[in-house]
This record gives C-alpha cells, sequence and structure tokens, in this order.
C-alpha cells in the first residue's frame, strides 16, 4: 500500500483561528522519501501546516492522508502519529525524567516494548544523534544543542517513516545551531521523509529536494533549492530571501 | 518558622500573664495540679484525635473528588467541561452549616427513599460534608496545576504515542504535583478550622468538649481559650509542614 500512495498527500486544505484565515487552500503532496524544506515570514501559516500534518493542530476543511491513512476519526490519528515524528522548537523534552526515560517514555507504554528492547533501542538513536555519555542526566542538565539532538532521538525511537520539524534551530544559540543541522541533514542522508520548517538557507541549499515558500496562508512558490534560490519567481519571495539573506 | 514560635510563645506568655490578673480569669478550671482540673484538661485534649481523623479522612476524600472533577473540567468540549463547572460553582456557592445539617438531616432521607437505608452518623455526616465541600477548592488547585505545565509537554507525549491517560500519568501529573501539593496542604488548614462545625451535629471533637465542659464548669473564658490554643498549635505545626514540602518541592523545580 504505501509503495503505490504518497507519504503525504494534502488537498483543498483550510484552518481558522476564528476571524483569521490562517491556511487558504493548500494543496502538497510529499513523495517518500522527499526531503521539504518550508519557509516564509513570521505568521505565514508554515508551522500551522506541519502542526495539521499530525493533528496537534485540526483543520476546518479539506484532506490530509499520510502514507495511505486518511485523517478523520481517533483512531486514524493514532495511525497517523505513529508514522510521524516531531521536533519542536522548545525541545518539549520531559523535565522531570532522564534523557534515557524520555527516549523509552513512548515505545514502552505506547508501543509495549520491554524496558531492556527499548533502552537498547534508545541508546542506538543516542549514539547516532552523538550523546550516549549524557543517558543518564536531566535534561536541564544539557545544552539546548544537545537538548534538541535528544529530542530528534526521542522522535526516532518511535521509528517514524515521516519527519516533521518545526523550526528545530530557532531557540537555539547561534554556536550550537550546525551541530543539530549536521543530525539532520545525516537523517535526510539516509533517506528520511522530512518536512522541516526553518529559516536556516545553508541547510536548505544542502538538504532540500524542494522548497516551499508560505506567506499569508498560502504556498507562494515552490521549486527545487538551486532554481528556488537563484531565480525565484514571485516578488514576495524574492523580497524575503534578500531580506534573510542579507547577513 | 521563629516569627510563629515567637507568637506561639507571646500568646502563652500573655495568657498565663492574666492568671494572676484580678478576679477575671479563672484558671482553676484547666489547672493540671488539681483533680477536676487534670480531668477537664485530657477530657479537652482527648478531642484531638477526633479532630485529626476527621480532617485526614476529609483531606483524602476531598483530594480524590477534587480529581475527578478537574480532569474533565479540562476537557477542550465544552459539554465535559460543563458537569464539572456546575459543580466547583454549586458547592462553592453554599455555606458549610447549611450543607452540614442537610448531608446529616436530610441525606438518609433521601437515600432511603432510593431504598438505600443506612443512618449517616455525625463522624460520617461530617466528613462527607467537608469532603465536597472543599473538594470544590482542590479541583481548582488541581486544575491550576496542571493547566501550568507548558502546552508543549502534552503535544510532545501525543508525538511519541501516548493517550489520555498515559499523558496524565507519566508526564503531566509528575511535574504538576509540586505545583499542586504545597497548596493542598494549605487547604488541610482550612479543613482542620472548619471541622469545629462537626459539633453542632455531636461529634466529640475540640470544640464539642469545649462547649460541653462550658456548659458544666460555666468558665468560657479559659475552656475557649484553650480551645484557640489547640487549634493554633494543629494549625501551626501543619504549616511548618507546608514551608517544608514548598522548600523540598521548589528545591528541584528545574530537575
Amino acid at each position: 500500500m504505501s509503495n503505490q500512495s504518497k507519504a503525504i498527500e494534502i488537498s483543498a486544505l483550510n484552518k481558522w483561528y476564528g476571524d483569521y484565515h490562517a491556511l487558504k487552500d493548500i494543496d502538497l503532496t510529499v513523495e517518500h522519501g522527499e526531503r521539504i524544506v518550508v519557509c516564509g515570514p513570521s505568521g505565514s501559516g508554515k508551522s500551522t501546516l506541519i502542526r495539521c500534518v499530525n493533528s496537534l493542530e485540526e483543520h476546518d476543511s479539506g484532506s490530509i492522508t499520510v502514507d495511505g491513512t486518511q485523517m478523520k476519526d481517533a483512531a486514524s490519528i493514532n495511525a497517523i502519529r505513529a508514522e510521524v515524528g516531531m521536533v519542536f522548537q522548545q525541545f518539549n523534552l520531559f523535565p522531570h525524567l532522564t534523557i534515557l526515560q524520555n527516549l523509552t517514555l513512548g515505545p514502552i507504554k505506547a508501543r509495549g516494548l520491554s524496558r531492556a528492547d527499548a533502552e537498547e533501542r534508545a541508546m542506538r538513536y543516542l549514539e547516532r544523534v552523538r550523546i550516549p555519555d549524557q543517558a543518564h542526566k536531566k535534561p536541564s542538565e544539557l545544552s539546548g544543542g544537545q537538548q534538541q539532538r535528544v529530542a530528534i532521538a526521542r522522535s526516532l525511537c518511535m521509528e517514524p517513516k515521516i519527519m516533521l520539524f518545526d523550526e528545530p534551530t530557532s531557540a537555539l544559540d547561534p554556536e550550537m545551531i550546525s551541530e543539530v543541522l549536521d543530525v539532520i541533514i545525516d537523517l535526510a542522508e539516509d533517506g528520511m521523509t522530512m518536512i522541516c520548517v526553518t529559516h536556516e538557507m545553508g541547510f536548505a541549499r544542502k538538504a532540500a529536494d524542494r522548497m516551499i515558500f508560505m506567506d499569508h496562508g498560502e504556498v507562494i512558490e515552490t521549486g527545487k533549492p538551486e532554481d528556488f534560490f537563484e531565480a525565484p519567481k514571485s516578488a514576495r519571495c524574492k523580497q524575503f530571501l534578500s531580506q534573510i539573506l542579507q547577513h | 518558622m521563629k516569627f510563629r514560635t515567637a507568637i506561639a510563645i507571646f500568646s502563652i506568655l500573655a495568657l498565663a500573664g492574666c492568671s494572676s490578673a484580678s478576679g477575671t480569669w479563672g484558671w482553676y478550671v484547666i489547672d493540671p495540679r488539681t483533680t477536676s482540673g487534670y480531668n477537664n484538661i485530657r477530657f479537652l485534649l482527648n478531642g484531638f484525635g477526633a479532630t485529626i481523623l476527621l480532617s485526614l479522612i476529609a483531606a483524602a476524600m476531598s483530594m480524590a473528588i477534587g480529581l475527578l472533577v478537574a480532569l474533565p473540567g479540562m476537557s477542550s468540549n465544552r459539554w465535559i467541561r460543563l458537569p464539572s463547572r456546575i459543580y466547583i460553582e454549586f458547592v462553592r456557592a453554599i455555606p458549610l452549616l447549611p450543607m452540614l445539617f442537610w448531608v446529616f438531616y436530610g441525606l438518609p432521607v433521601v437515600l432511603k427513599s432510593f431504598g438505600i437505608s443506612v443512618s449517616i452518623d455525625a463522624f460520617w455526616g461530617a466528613i462527607i460534608t467537608l469532603a465536597i465541600s472543599d473538594s470544590a477548592f482542590t479541583a481548582e488547585i488541581y486544575r491550576s496545576g496542571i493547566q501550568s505545565i507548558n502546552k508543549g509537554q502534552t503535544e510532545a507525549a501525543k508525538t511519541v504515542g501516548l493517550n489520555y491517560r498515559q499523558t496524565m500519568r507519566y508526564v503531566i501529573l509528575p511535574q504538576a504535583i509540586k505545583r499542586i501539593l504545597p497548596p493542598l496542604a494549605n487547604q488541610f488548614i482550612y479543613i482542620v478550622k472548619m471541622s469545629a462545625f462537626a459539633s453542632v451535629i455531636g461529634m466529640q471533637e475540640l470544640t464539642r468538649r469545649a462547649n460541653e465542659l462550658v456548659v458544666t464548669e460555666y468558665r468560657p473564658l479559659e475552656i475557649y481559650t484553650l480551645l484557640i490554643l489547640e487549634y493554633l498549635v494543629l494549625v501551626l505545626i501543619i504549616s511548618f509542614f507546608v514551608r517544608w514540602l514548598e522548600r523540598k518541592m521548589g528545591s528541584d523545580e528545574s530537575k
């Protein structure tokens, strides 16, 4: 089934916050293995869009299908969340648990893995994000960059097919951004399907198959990174790129 | 802590000082050096057991009911939220004494009309009333404690596949407990003081015993003064425990 279906199919998606039209008729198809970077000014709806994909935000109309499962009831939402991992701007680690417990909570409680299996899996992914030695510390004892890498490992422990990144480096001190981006690039090179909302354009050039530019709740422009950066078509996109590439 | 100790010592000294003053005070009524005074003091102090037991059971029940009321009260569905809101507003609006009368005299009649024949004694009548009346406040303490936990925690729990019950149990409540326990313990002081109302339905706790002794000895000033000191000691001990709890909970907030 997953061979014929797309990773994500979004059609005619609309989302309102009261009177505010946050997403306007969004259509988006993501192939398996595709790496997408979404950018745009703040308030453009890019975070809302990816939060709709795993139903952290409810949409008002349109359809979302993830790996062949159409989102409609609680059961389908659970099925979709099982396929989709998410990394947040603010890390959202569980502060009362150790790093290892952060990683094993989902696999043990939601997937029914034994503690030993879950810990073995957790250590594997901690090595992958290069911090196995921090396993028994609390999140508050780690740097921001380390915390975000733990958050990535926590998502990977659920063995998702798709990863969503919601501005994963925006809350980080500058010197920690690259250690997190390196881990994400690593994942991208391994063929993980991902949508990443970010303003890190260097990263986008390196890792993205496709760029999406959003403004005022609409997809304004989409294209391969080389075309997108060298020859943006729309005026709004040109202006946005000139603003963030200035420095 | 030092401040409270000072208050306690000052109160006792001031009262002891009064004993030598004119004819206003007649401490003989509870003078442990005389047989009758000793018996009177024993009679009064024996009320501690009932007051403490009453308060502890009522507090435990209030904590359980409060949680059951608070959880649906935070639902995003307004129809699930509604009963919880009504319960809290309703219970908060009823003064303790009328509720106590209703439970003690009225509830058995209501239950009987449903074919349930139970007599509610003063002890359980007081406990049920205190627990229900207090549960509206504990529910609000739970709600504010749980809502103070960042929304991102719930979202992260969803993304690692936890359902609502698991999210509460493993993620939200362990963090919220630090913000809930100190105000809950504080609320316990309220229960201890309100337990004095149990005296009017005949519960043999501190206040009831003082009342009975006043009737036979006719020394209200001395006996009620001692009664107040009894509550003071009890509340000071609890509030010392609350401060200790706050320090303990506060110190590892970041971890």
